[in-house]
Order: C-alpha cells, then structure tokens, then sequence
C-alpha cells in the first residue's frame, strides 16, 4: 500500500512535460530544485537535530561560483559545476567546523551569523559579484551535447538528478552511518560512551547537506540564468527550513512535499493573492495545529487511524 | 593479555569540584582484572561523579585515571569506549523507537569501523544482527528482539541497557545501580546476569540495595561526602565501624 503510493507519485513526476504546459513544467523544474535543497537541509534538522538557518550560503555559493566562472572567465559549465561544488565543500567544512562548536540556539544563531557574511559580501563586493544587478547573461549547459534550454529538456535533466539525489541521501539516513547520526541526534552522550564519535558524525553530515546544497545550487541558476543575493539571503534559507518543518522534518520525503507547497504558494497562488506570504504563515499555522510533525507524517497517521489499525 | 597488568582501572588522586563544591575529593581506586567491586554510600556521595569520570563524560580537575596501565585522564568518552570501557545508565537511556535489536547493534556498531559506512543500509549487515541477538538471547530478552524499546517493560530495559553494555565486551564495565526499581523477580533475574558476567570483564557497580549487591561483591568502595572512607575486601568493610555510621547505621 505504501509502496504504491510512492510508486504513484513517482511515475506523476513523469507526468508534468507530457500534458503540461510549460508554465507548470518550469515550476515543476523549481519544485524539484527545492526539494533537493530540502533534502539536504533535512539531514541536518531531521536526521542531524542540527537546526541551520544559514543553509542557502552552500547554494548560493555554488550558484555564485558556477556564474563567475562561466560568464568571466569563460571556464566551460564542466569545469564550472565541478570547482562550484569542490569551492562549496570547502565553504561547507570550514563553517560547519565553526558553528558546530555550539549546539541548538548557539548552532542555529552561528549558521545565520556565516550566512548574513556571505550574503553582505555579495551585495557589497560588487565589483566581483555586481551587487544588487545580480549576474546575467548565464547560460545553460549542454550535458553530452543536448541542449536544456527547452523547459522539458530541463525538466528531464532535473529529475535525473533529483532522483540520484533522493536515492544517495535516502541510502545515507539508512546507512550504518545514518543510524548512528540519529543516535547523536537523540542521546549524544550515550553514542559517545559507546564510541562513537559525535562531533566528527555532525561535521560530516553537515558537509554532505552542503554538498547536495551545491548541487541544488547549480541546478538554481541553470534554471534561472541568473543570480542575485536574495538567494543567499536569510529569507531563502528560513523559507527551505519552513519546507522542512512543514513537509515532516526527520521522514523521506517530507521536505520534498514541503518545498513543493512552499513553492506553489510562493509562485502559483502568488498570481492570485498579492499577500502570498500571508497565506504561507496561515497554512503553516494550520499545519502546526493540525499534524505538529508535519504534513507526511500527519497523513500517513492519518491514514493509519482510518484504517482502523492500532497506534 | 590482561593478566600482565596489576590492576585494570587505577584512579589516583582524582578531584572534581563543581564551583565551590568539591564532588570528588582526592579519590583513588585501585580495581584488579576480573574484579567484582561494589562502590557504595549515601546519595551526593559522588558515585555516579566519579563513573561520570571514568567514562570520560567529565573531566576531573586534577589526579589521574589509568587503564590497563594506560593514561586515559584526558582522553574523550569514545576513545575511552574503544579502550575497552562500557557503561550503563542509572536513568535508562536507550532509544525508545528502535528495536531492541537495534539498540544492541548500535553499541556493536561503536566499535566497528563499519560505522562510517554511508552506502549500505543498516539491515545488510548479518553478522552484527547476529551478534545482537546472541547478546539478547544472553540476557533472555531473545522473544523481544523486534520490539521497541518504548514497547517493553521497565525491568526488561534493565536488561536491554545490560545486554547493549556487554554486547561490546568490555574490559571494563560501569554499572550504575543496576537494580534500581526492579522487582523481586527482576532483581535476582538480573543479579544472576551480572554474576555470570565473563571474568575477562571488571566490574565496578554503583547500587543501593545491598542485600543483592554484597552478593556480587568481592571487594567494596564506600564514599562520602566525595571521599573514600573505607575500601578494601567484602567482609572487612562491612564489618569496619566507619560504614556502619555511614552507611548502614540509623
């Protein structure tokens, strides 16, 4: 029953270029894009209890490395995508061993802190980063000669990776490793006494959110051609966190779900309703109330108790 | 191996003081391999205190805490699991949503290097089930291997907590107060648990209910007020004056 319900929505991911227009693939593009940025946001608040209100720095970094590289230095997209997401690994290591010297409030306040730099840095340096202009002119790249400037083409591009992206970061959380970082997660002290290392499991995990990040990131301005500081901004991370709480922080494919409601409101009910954030506060008020662990686990609960099953 | 050393854990000196309250003052403890030792005394004696230092979840002020011979004073509490050291909790301190299986496996995994494995998951590893379970079956939790822990009665945590500790077969373990809350029946289930513990294993035991601790005892620690007041065999120490105005007088 439950592998048919992910059966199903994996195959409607086939769907959207076949019988969509391109408005809707395009926004499927970007729901995809943010849920693989989810995702690896999630590793740190769900599976890692590391709660990161700085986590647009490793996308906005590859984003702002790959559209420097391309545009002036005419490195090719290769080369680009390639040192991008060595760059934001490095980015990632070095302020994961900073903001992991102090836990919950201290982490969360660090990671806001490293973010606020980057994103100051972008506005300001506008000599390498052209400011508020934000860098135009990028193109896409052509992966074995074939051209993604077709919304479908990208379209397809996109899911190829988010489903590797699924599947690594899925075998990851049940990996061996996996496991012992929800043992950090719960008991530190106790995965200690048993020897396991707890500052070292963090540091990892945060640099391998960072690295599906940067791919997020590359992902993010091929789709856009274009980059701007808003993207490293506080705004960008705090709306992935609120997907992640929203979609079921901790489960699969939770922030996934919620990045695609953020993104729906933020872009599809945003035509309609000028004040879209406020519909965001009010459905994730509603989402609080209603199913406090979030949307997947709400409704898998849900269906559980209409089935009549115990617990 | 083990033989070659005189003691297992030598505690020299050891002081801990939490601002002006001195919890450990100038302790040492010398424990031999294979050692059955039973640390008593009042509550806020620093029991629990000086286990806290062993295990390396804290770090003591001054003194120096040796293990088979090795300087393990400033190692970090993982280092010292991979020495050889494993401990339990006074507050249980399992993982609740996992199995008991799964539970017993983590501690497995803790000293395996399989540990930073990221590609396979978790249930691909037949040989750390199995050992899990055989360390279930030791503590006669086998029926129960695929429950929750949150599933499973107080008394059988007990056990659970017991057969995680033991699973990694230790050199050394830490039993703080083993006992606490069980039943008759839960209580001598576990006491003859920890007497058939392997004599490659030391034992230092924290517990209050004396009838059922002396029993295990060999030897015998009794603290107050952060000091050893008297130390030495079973018989000796319950018999000397002092810890009968401590301990067992009224």
């Amino acid at each position: 029953m439950k592998w048919l319900g992910a059966a199903l929505l994996g195959g409607s991911l086939l769907l959207p270029p076949l019988f969509a227009g391109d408005f809707y693939v395009n926004l499927a593009s970007q729901i995809l894009i943010a849920a693989i940025f989810s995702l690896s946001l999630n590793l740190l608040v769900g599976f890692g209890g590391m709660t990161s209100l700085g986590h647009a720095s490793y996308l906005g970094v590859s984003a702002y490395i790959s559209a420097l590289l391309t545009t002036r230095y005419g490195f090719g997209h290769g080369a680009a995508a390639f040192i991008s997401i060595t760059g934001t690994v490095a980015v990632a290591s070095f302020f994961g061993m900073i903001a992991l010297r102090a836990s919950g409030l201290g982490f969360l306040m660090i990671t806001l802190a490293l973010s606020q730099v980057l994103w100051g840095l972008a506005y300001r340096m506008s000599n390498v980063t052209n400011g508020d202009n934000g860098i135009t002119g990028l193109t896409r790249p052509s992966p074995f000669g074939l051209s993604l400037d077709s919304p479908a083409a990208f379209y397809w591009f996109v899911l190829i990776v988010a489903t590797v992206a699924f599947l690594m970061m899925t075998i990851f959380v049940s990996s061996a490793f996996g496991s012992s970082l929800k043992g950090v997660r719960d008991q530190p002290r106790r995965m200690a006494a048993l020897g396991f290392n707890p500052s070292l499991i963090r540091w990892i995990t945060f640099v391998y959110a960072g690295f599906w990040a940067a791919i997020s990131g590359l992902l993010y301005v091929y789709y856009h051609k274009y980059i701007h500081p808003t993207s490293l901004s506080i705004t960008s991370s705090a709306e992935a966190l609120l997907g992640v709480i929203a979609g079921g922080a901790g489960t699969l494919g939770g922030p996934a779900v919620g990045a695609a409601l953020v993104l729906l409101l933020k872009n599809y009910v945003s035509a309609y309703i000028e004040r879209w954030n406020m519909l965001l506060g009010l459905v994730f008020l509603f989402i609080v109330l209603v199913m406090p662990a979030g949307i997947v686990p709400g409704f898998s609960k849900l269906m559980t108790t209409l089935r009549g099953e115990p617990r | 191996m083990s033989d070659a050393f005189e003691y297992a854990l030598e505690v020299i000196n050891l002081r801990k003081a939490f601002g002006g309250l001195t919890v450990t003052n100038d302790v040492s403890v010398k424990v031999r391999p294979g050692e059955r030792r039973l640390i008593i005394g009042p509550n806020g004696a620093g029991k629990t205190t000086l286990f806290n230092q062993i295990s390396g979840d804290l770090r003591p002020n001054s003194g120096l805490i040796r293990f088979f011979g090795a300087d393990i004073t400033h190692l970090l509490p993982y280092r010292r699991a991979h020495c050889g050291i494993s401990r339990t909790y006074q507050i249980i301190t399992l993982f609740a949503a996992d199995t008991l299986e799964h539970n017993v496996s983590l501690g497995l995994l803790g000293l395996k290097r399989s540990r930073w494995q990221m590609w396979r998951p978790m249930s691909f590893y037949p040989d750390i089930r199995s050992e899990a379970r055989r360390a279930l079956d030791s503590v006669g939790l086998l029926h129960l291997a695929e429950r929750p822990i949150s599933d499973i009665a107080y008394g059988e945590r007990r056990r659970a907590e017991l057969a995680v500790a033991l699973a990694q077969k230790p050199r050394l373990v830490l039993l703080d107060e083993p006992l606490a809350g069980l039943s008759n029946t839960e209580r001598s289930t576990v006491k003859s648990l920890i007497a058939s513990i392997s004599r490659d294993t030391t034992v230092i035991m924290i517990e209050h209910d004396m009838d059922t601790a002396l029993d295990l005892a060999e030897t015998v620690t009794l603290l107050n007020y952060g000091r050893v007041i008297v130390d030495g065999k079973r018989d000796a120490v319950i018999a000397d004056e002092r810890t009968r105005e401590v301990y067992l007088g009224t």
